[in-house]
C-alpha cells in the first residue's frame, strides 16, 4: 500500500516504489514482487499508461484530413497518421477508410516524455476490427486473463471455439457464436474477480466445462 | 466556531462528552473501499453520524485545455455537501465554504500524488457529503485518499485527517456537531503519520499555545488510528475473493497470437 | 450528459443478440435488473432512500420546511423536485447547474408524483393561503448505469413513504407520516430496431432509438408519460408498453409494500 516501507537486503526500488530518506517505500496499491534485487508493486488496479509496442484495442473518436484520433482508454488521446496504416489514403480521404465508432487492433508507435502518444497499424495481423463484442477489464488483470504464456487465454479459446484478442489497454475482443461470446465473457469476467485467488484456473476450467460440454478444450 | 452560547454541559463532571466519550476517543470510524462502479476508485466513510463518499476519476484529458500542465497532472477535487445532509436545506451547488475546502483537500492531496507521471492529465476527486455531523472536511479528505490508492494512482502516502476542538474549556478530540456548534476552537489537521507532514491544517477560535500543543497530541495520536483503519479498507477491498495477496510471479506476455 | 460514442462493434453485438430476443446480460425483454431499497438512509433528511437498480445507484432525500402557498393553491403544500447529476457519477457528468437531461428528469419524476395525486397535499396546509408545508424532494445519482427514470421514481416513492412531517419541531403540532392517498408506479422501457425492453442499461440506452416511459397507479389507471429521445413508436407499439407496464408494475409496486 501507499507509503509501506518495503524492507530487504539489497534490494533496489523498481516500477511503483519510490525512495525517501535512502529507503524504499511502496507508491501504489498492488502487490510486492522482487526480481534481480529489484523491488517492484504490481498494481491493482489503475488506468491504462500507454507504452510504445503495446498492443491496444482503439475506437476512433475524430476523423482530420490526414488523421484519425483514437481513444485507447488511457488519459492520452493518440493519433493515427494516414502514414501508419496499411491503406493509401489521398489527403482528405480519411473518412472512407475509417470511420467514428470504429475500432482498431493497433500498435503504440510512439510515446514522448510530456506523453503524447501515437499509434500505427502497420504490422502484422493489425487491422479494423468487424463484428463480435468488446469487453473492458481493469488493465491491471491483462497479465491474468491472457495467463502464463498465454495458458488461461488459450484455454478460453480452446473451449469456447471463440476468436478473443487482449489489449494491453484493457479492451478485449471476442468472435464467435453468440452463446460461445458469451460463455466466454462471463469467463473472463470470473478471472477479472477472482484475479488473485488460488485455483482460479481450476474454477474457469470447471465452468468452461461445463457450459460447452467438452472435457478438454479443442486443439488447433 | 459560531460562537453559540449554551447552557449544555458539553463536558460533565467525569471527563464524559455528551455522547459518552472521552476527551481523547474518536467516533466510531468504518471505511469502505471501491463501492462505486463507475468511478475508477472510490471509498465511503461512516464517521460518527457522517456519511462521505468519495470517488476519484482518471488520470484523464484535463479539461480545460487551459489548466493542462506539459509538465505533470493536476488534481482538482470538489467538495460537496446533499442538499439534506444538514438540518437547514442546503441550496444545490457550490458555495463559498465547499470551493474554500474544495482548494485546501486539493492541495492536501497534490502533496502526495505523484502528478510528474501523468502529463497534461487531471486527478479528479469528487467528495459527496450525504450525512453531516462536523468534521465534513477530515471525513472527505480521509476519504478520498482511499480512493486515489483504489484508482491505482501512485502516491507516497494516504492522508488521514482528523479535528480536534476545544469545549467547556478542554481540548477533546473529533468534534461532534454540538461540540462544533457551542465549543470554544477548531482545529482540523491532516497528517501522514510516517513523517509526521502535516497537509492541511485550519483553526479558528481560541486556544493557549499549551492547549495547541495538547491538540496536536491528541491529533498525531488519532491521525495514526485513522490512517490503520484506511489501511485496513484498502486490504479488505483486495482480499475479499480470497488470495493473500502472495501470487507467483506471473508476467503479462504480449500473447495475442489468434486462435 | 453527451456519452462517449459507442463502438460499433458493441452496437452491433446489441442488435445481433436483440434480433434473437436476447440481451448483453442475459435479462429477459421485460425482466428489471436487481433491485435494492434501503429507507431512512439519511437522518437529516424527513424521509430518504437509497436505491440500487443493478449498477445505477441514487440516493433521495426529502426536507420540508414550513412557507408560503401558491396564490392559486392557498389551500396545498408545496411539491419542488429536483435532481442532481452530480460528476461523482460518471465520468460524463459535469458540476455545475442541471443541463436538459437532468431537468427532463427531475420533470417526469416530479409529474408521475403529483398528477398520481400520491401525496394529499391538501393535508399540508397549515393555515389557509398562509402557511403550508414546502416538500423539497431532492434527487442525487452516485453511480450511473442507465434507467435513471426509474431508480428516480423508485427512490422518490420509497422515501416519500417513509418522510415524517416535522411538525414539532417547527412548532405545529404533533409529528405525523407524510400524508399519503396513492402508490404510483413507473416503468421505462427503449425501443432498439424493433425490439422493445424494460430497464435498460447504460449500453442499451445509447444505441436506444427512442424511450417510453409509463405511470400508473394500482387502479390500472394511467397517471403520466414521457416519450423521449428521436425514434418513434407506432400507436400499436404505444398500447403493448403500457399493457407490459401493468404487468410489471405489479412486481414494482410489491417492493413497495
Amino acid at each position: 500500500m501507499p507509503g509501506d516501507l518495503l524492507e530487504g537486503e539489497k534490494l533496489k526500488p523498481g516500477a511503483g516504489t519510490y525512495v525517501s530518506d535512502g529507503k524504499i517505500f511502496a507508491a501504489l496499491l498492488g502487490i510486492k514482487s522482487v526480481k534481480s534485487n529489484y523491488v517492484n508493486i504490481i498494481p491493482l488496479s489503475g488506468r491504462y499508461i500507454p507504452a510504445v509496442g503495446d498492443s491496444v484495442i482503439g475506437k476512433v473518436e475524430d476523423i482530420g484530413p490526414s488523421n484519425w484520433l483514437i481513444e485507447i482508454n488511457s488519459p492520452y488521446p493518440a493519433p493515427l497518421h494516414v502514414n501508419e496504416v496499411p491503406w493509401r489514403v489521398e489527403f482528405g480521404d480519411t473518412a472512407r477508410y475509417m470511420n467514428v465508432g470504429d475500432v482498431i487492433l493497433a500498435k503504440v508507435l510512439m510515446v514522448d516524455e510530456t506523453m503524447r502518444v501515437q499509434v500505427t497499424m502497420k504490422d502484422q495481423g493489425l487491422r479494423k476490427l468487424q463484428g463480435g463484442q468488446i469487453i473492458e477489464v481493469s488493465p491491471s488483470k491483462v497479465p491474468r486473463v491472457i495467463g502464463k504464456s498465454g495458458s488461461m487465454i488459450q484455454m478460453i479459446k480452446g473451449y469456447t471455439n471463440c476468436r478473443i484478442f487482449v489489449g494491453q489497454n484493457g479492451r478485449i475482443w471476442l468472435d464467435g457464436e453468440v452463446d460461445s461470446i458469451m460463455h466466454a465473457i462471463k469467463a473472463i469476467q470470473m478471472i477479472e474477480q477472482d484475479a488473485h485467488s488460488h485455483g482460479l484456473t481450476e474454477k474457469v476450467k470447471a465452468y468452461l466445462e461445463q457450459v460447452s460440454g467438452q472435457s478438454a478444450p479443442r486443439t488447433e | 466556531m459560531s460562537g453559540m452560547t449554551t447552557d449544555i454541559d458539553l463536558i460533565d463532571d467525569n471527563g464524559i462528552r455528551i455522547d459518552g466519550r472521552k476527551v481523547d476517543e474518536l467516533r466510531p470510524l468504518k471505511i469502505e473501499a471501491g463501492v462505486l462502479k463507475r468511478a475508477d476508485g472510490s471509498a465511503y466513510v461512516e464517521w460518527g453520524k457522517n456519511k462521505v463518499l468519495a470517488a476519484v476519476y482518471g488520470p484523464r484529458e484535463c479539461h480545460p485545455r487551459h489548466m493542462q500542465n506539459p509538465a505533470k497532472a493536476i488534481v482538482q477535487c470538489k467538495y460537496n455537501m446533499l442538499s439534506f445532509s444538514v438540518s437547514d436545506r442546503k441550496r444545490p451547488g457550490p458555495d463559498r465554504r465547499s470551493i474554500e475546502i474544495s482548494k485546501i483537500i486539493s492541495e492536501a492531496l497534490e502533496y502526495v500524488v505523484f502528478t510528474e507521471n501523468y502529463p497534461r492529465a487531471s486527478i479528479d476527486v469528487y467528495i459527496e457529503v450525504l450525512q453531516a455531523n462536523a468534521g465534513t472536511r477530515c471525513a472527505g479528505l480521509t476519504a478520498a485518499s482511499v480512493a486515489l490508492a483504489d484508482a491505482g494512482i501512485p502516491m507516497k502516502d494516504l492522508v488521514p485527517a482528523v479535528a480536534i476542538g476545544k469545549a467547556d474549556g478542554q481540548i477533546v478530540l473529533d468534534l461532534n456537531k454540538e461540540e462544533d456548534n457551542y465549543g470554544n476552537a477548531d482545529l482540523p489537521i491532516a497528517m501522514i503519520p510516517r513523517t509526521g507532514e502535516v497537509l492541511l491544517m485550519q483553526m479558528d477560535g481560541h486556544m493557549t499555545m499549551e492547549e495547541f500543543d495538547q491538540a496536536l497530541e491528541y491529533g498525531k495520536k488519532a491521525c495514526q488510528m485513522v490512517y490503520d483503519v484506511q489501511k485496513d479498507a484498502l486490504r479488505r477491498r483486495y482480499t475479499v475473493q480470497g488470495g493473500n495477496g502472495d501470487v507467483d510471479d506471473e508476467q503479462s506476455q504480449n500473447n495475442n497470437s489468434e486462435a | 450528459m453527451a456519452e462517449p460514442i459507442m463502438s460499433e462493434i458493441k452496437k452491433g453485438h446489441i442488435h445481433k443478440l436483440l434480433s434473437t430476443g436476447k440481451r448483453v446480460d442475459g435479462r429477459a425483454l421485460d425482466e428489471y435488473r436487481e433491485i435494492k431499497i434501503e429507507t431512512n438512509y439519511i437522518e437529516s433528511a424527513q424521509g430518504s432512500a437509497r436505491v440500487r437498480l443493478g449498477n445505477t445507484d441514487v440516493l433521495v432525500g426529502v426536507k420540508m420546511e414550513v412557507g408560503k402557498p401558491f396564490e392559486d393553491t392557498p389551500d396545498r403544500g408545496v411539491l419542488t423536485t429536483n435532481t442532481e447529476l452530480i460528476p461523482l457519477a460518471s465520468p460524463t457528468f459535469e458540476a455545475g447547474p442541471p443541463d436538459a437531461g437532468a431537468i427532463e428528469l427531475a420533470r417526469v419524476i416530479d409529474r408521475g408524483v403529483r398528477e398520481s395525486e400520491m401525496i394529499d397535499l391538501q393535508k399540508l396546509c397549515i393555515k389557509h393561503g398562509e402557511e403550508v408545508w414546502i416538500n423539497f424532494l431532492d434527487i442525487y445519482v452516485l453511480d450511473y448505469d442507465g434507467n435513471l427514470f426509474d431508480a428516480c421514481f423508485l427512490g422518490a416513492i420509497a422515501a416519500l413513504r417513509t418522510t415524517i412531517v416535522p411538525a414539532k419541531e417547527n412548532d405545529k403540532g404533533e409529528d405525523y407520516p407524510m400524508p399519503l392517498r396513492h402508490l404510483p408506479i413507473q416503468t421505462t422501457v427503449v425501443k432498439i430496431e424493433n425490439s422493445i425492453l424494460f430497464d435498460p442499461t447504460l449500453d442499451e440506452e445509447k444505441v436506444a432509438d427512442a424511450r417510453l416511459t409509463v405511470t400508473t397507479d394500482e387502479n390500472g389507471d394511467l397517471r403520466a408519460m414521457q416519450k423521449g429521445l428521436t425514434g418513434a413508436f407506432t400507436l400499436d407499439e404505444v398500447k403493448q408498453v403500457i399493457d407490459a407496464s401493468l404487468r410489471v408494475s405489479k412486481d414494482l409496486r410489491n417492493l413497495m409494500v
